[in-house]
């Protein structure tokens, strides 16, 4: 079973071998999922609300087991993990929240604090240093004395951000991490998530059905729908890609494969002109 | 025909509420060793317990002292009223200790202390959950029901007794102001025969006890209605109110049934 941290090392940090997953047995959220991460990528998981991309993330950190396949997360299968082990792992993750879930009892400062707090047994002025050199990171040293409800949307995003890069995770996951934000603050969200995977030599994975803005920050991409990768590639293979389905989401446009209109019975049928 | 369908479909909807109760009581009650299990957080970080009884008790203080003064002086006008007509009004103090000691001190302050503090446990669980700050804190492996549940129920636990030991001192007061300085009931009377009549373990632990099984009734109802709360708005509103419709009936239920234990059997000899 254990490996050599080498070996380890050139394997993909995430592997999703045949994965489905059903909330309820009769409706599967997920289909026959494979897909790998490589170490030190920016990788994209891209599709429709509601075609299960949070669903997928959820089983990337454990909080849900496969009910068919394999997800192996840093060299471990998720289902397998008992508690201890499963918190083991998500020391090593960091996990930004689509609307940053910032502990609104605590100021900023603890909130970057808190997980140093709560594993590293480490003296005050230590973890004084270290949150300034998180807040630093994200731009926003000066606002450690700020409590999040005084802060705007973008800047509790990055607080959020410097809060999950506390232990210097190996993997990243962020849900929807540009939803709602000013083209500035945007931008800045951009920036860090390139610096960050970078300075930390971490890996990271984007869910997200802003696809457009995406394919500007990713190296990678799946594509999802209805539960199924439907595509993969690089950002350029994906705008360019013959499905129409990814044609019409890349492109934006109103109607396609997925419909304008919501399932109806007939536009003539609704207005009672059958009667008349 | 579509009258006897009804009559079964009500019967079915009965059932399968009652079914959902039960189903209900059984997930407290694991929820509610879970959290005793991994109570070690909360009683080594004592502070966390020490903040949320903080909060449980300041919230609930101001209304727990005034709520006692006004019963406790109720209690003497009407107390005076009766005792008065049979040449007992020296025992007025009696009356006034021995009914807030034993009843009034736990169930009402129980019940003050279930719309204000476990109403607002709900709400901050509930808040906590629908925010995915819950969440986020087990994604960074730290524990919920540790860091964030369990230091609210032992908050709750440790503060009930005292909110209720308070109630009734204030109630004493009370009683006291309107016996003794309004009406002119004789104060040594007053004092002397509350000191000889009030039992320290028939009455005041029994009182005691009481108190903390409400607060222990409340505070489990707060924490889980909270934790098992519907991550929206209008799920969190929801179980407030739920919150604050079951202890209050709870309180009430647990009284009967330790009253009946408590002072029963010792009232025959
Ligand atoms: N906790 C849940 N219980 C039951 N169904 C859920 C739950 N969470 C999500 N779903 C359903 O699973 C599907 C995929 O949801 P999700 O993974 O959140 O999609 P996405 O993140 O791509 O928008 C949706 O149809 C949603 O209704
Ligand atoms: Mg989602």
């Amino acid at each position: 079973m254990q490996q050599s941290p080498v070996l380890e090392l050139q394997k993909p940090i995430v592997e999703i071998r045949n994965v489905s997953f059903g909330y309820e047995a009769a409706r599967p959220v997920l289909r026959d999922i494979d897909l790998a991460i490589e170490r030190g990528a920016v990788v994209g998981i891209m599709g429709q609300s509601g075609c299960g991309k949070t669903t997928l993330l959820r089983i990337i950190m454990g909080a849900l087991a496969p009910t068919r396949g394999e997800a192996r997360v840093l060299g471990r299968a998720t289902g397998e993990l008992d508690r201890d082990a499963l918190y083991a792992m998500r020391r090593k993750m960091g996990m930004l929240f689509q609307f940053g879930a910032l502990f609104t009892d605590m100021s900023v400062y603890e909130n970057v604090a808190f997980p140093m707090r709560e594993h590293g047994g480490l003296p005050e002025e230590l973890i004084h240093d270290l949150v300034m050199l998180k807040l630093q990171a994200v731009g926003l040293r000066g606002a450690a004395h700020l409590t999040p409800t005084e802060l705007s949307g973008g800047m509790a995003r990055r607080v959020a951000l410097a809060r999950s890069i506390a232990l210097d995770p190996q993997l990243i996951l962020y849900d929807e991490p540009f939803t709602g934000l000013d083209p500035i603050s945007f931008g800045v969200i951009v920036r860090l998530i390139r610096e960050l995977n970078d300075s930390l030599g971490a890996t990271s994975v984007i869910v997200t059905h802003d696809v457009q803005e995406a394919l500007g920050v990713v190296d990678y991409v799946y594509f999802m729908a209805a539960g199924r990768v439907i595509a993969k590639g690089t950002p350029e293979e994906i705008r360019a890609s013959p499905e129409p389905f990814v044609n019409q989401f890349v492109n934006g446009k109103p109607d396609g494969p997925v419909p304008f209109h919501y399932p109806a019975p007939e536009y003539g049928a609704d207005l009672e002109l059958a009667g008349a | 025909m579509s009258r006897l369908a009804s009559v079964r479909g009500q019967i079915e909807r009965l059932g399968s509420g009652l079914s959902s109760q039960v189903w209900r009581v059984g997930f407290a009650s694991r929820f509610l060793a879970y959290m005793l299990l991994h109570s070690g957080t909360a009683l080594r970080r004592f502070h966390l317990t020490i903040a949320e009884i903080y909060f449980a008790g300041v919230l609930s203080l101001v209304i727990i002292l005034v709520s006692g003064l006004f019963v406790g002086m109720v209690l003497g006008l009407q107390g005076y009223e009766t005792l008065q007509r049979f040449g007992a009004s020296e025992s007025l103090g009696v009356l006034v200790a021995l009914s807030l000691v034993r009843e009034l001190g736990p169930v009402v302050a129980g019940l003050l202390f279930a719309s204000r503090a476990g109403s607002a446990i709900t709400a901050e669980i509930g808040l906590m959950k629908a925010t995915e700050q819950l969440s986020a804190m087990e994604m960074m492996a730290v524990d919920p029901v540790a860091r964030v549940v369990a230091p609210r129920f032992w908050g709750g636990v440790l503060s009930m007794p005292l909110l209720a030991a308070l109630f009734s001192a204030m109630g004493v007061f009370g009683g006291y102001l309107v016996g003794v300085q309004l009406i002119g009931v004789d104060a040594g009377a007053f004092w002397s025969q509350m000191q000889a009549a009030v039992d320290l373990r028939n009455d005041i632990l029994n009182g005691v006890y009481k108190s903390i099984v409400f607060g222990i009734a409340v505070t489990w109802i707060a924490v889980f209605e909270g934790y098992d709360a519907v991550p929206t708005a209008e799920g969190v509103s929801r179980a407030t109110t739920r919150t604050v419709v079951t202890s209050s009936l709870a309180i009430l239920a647990l009284d009967f049934v330790l009253t009946a234990l408590m002072f029963t059997g010792g009232n025959g000899q």
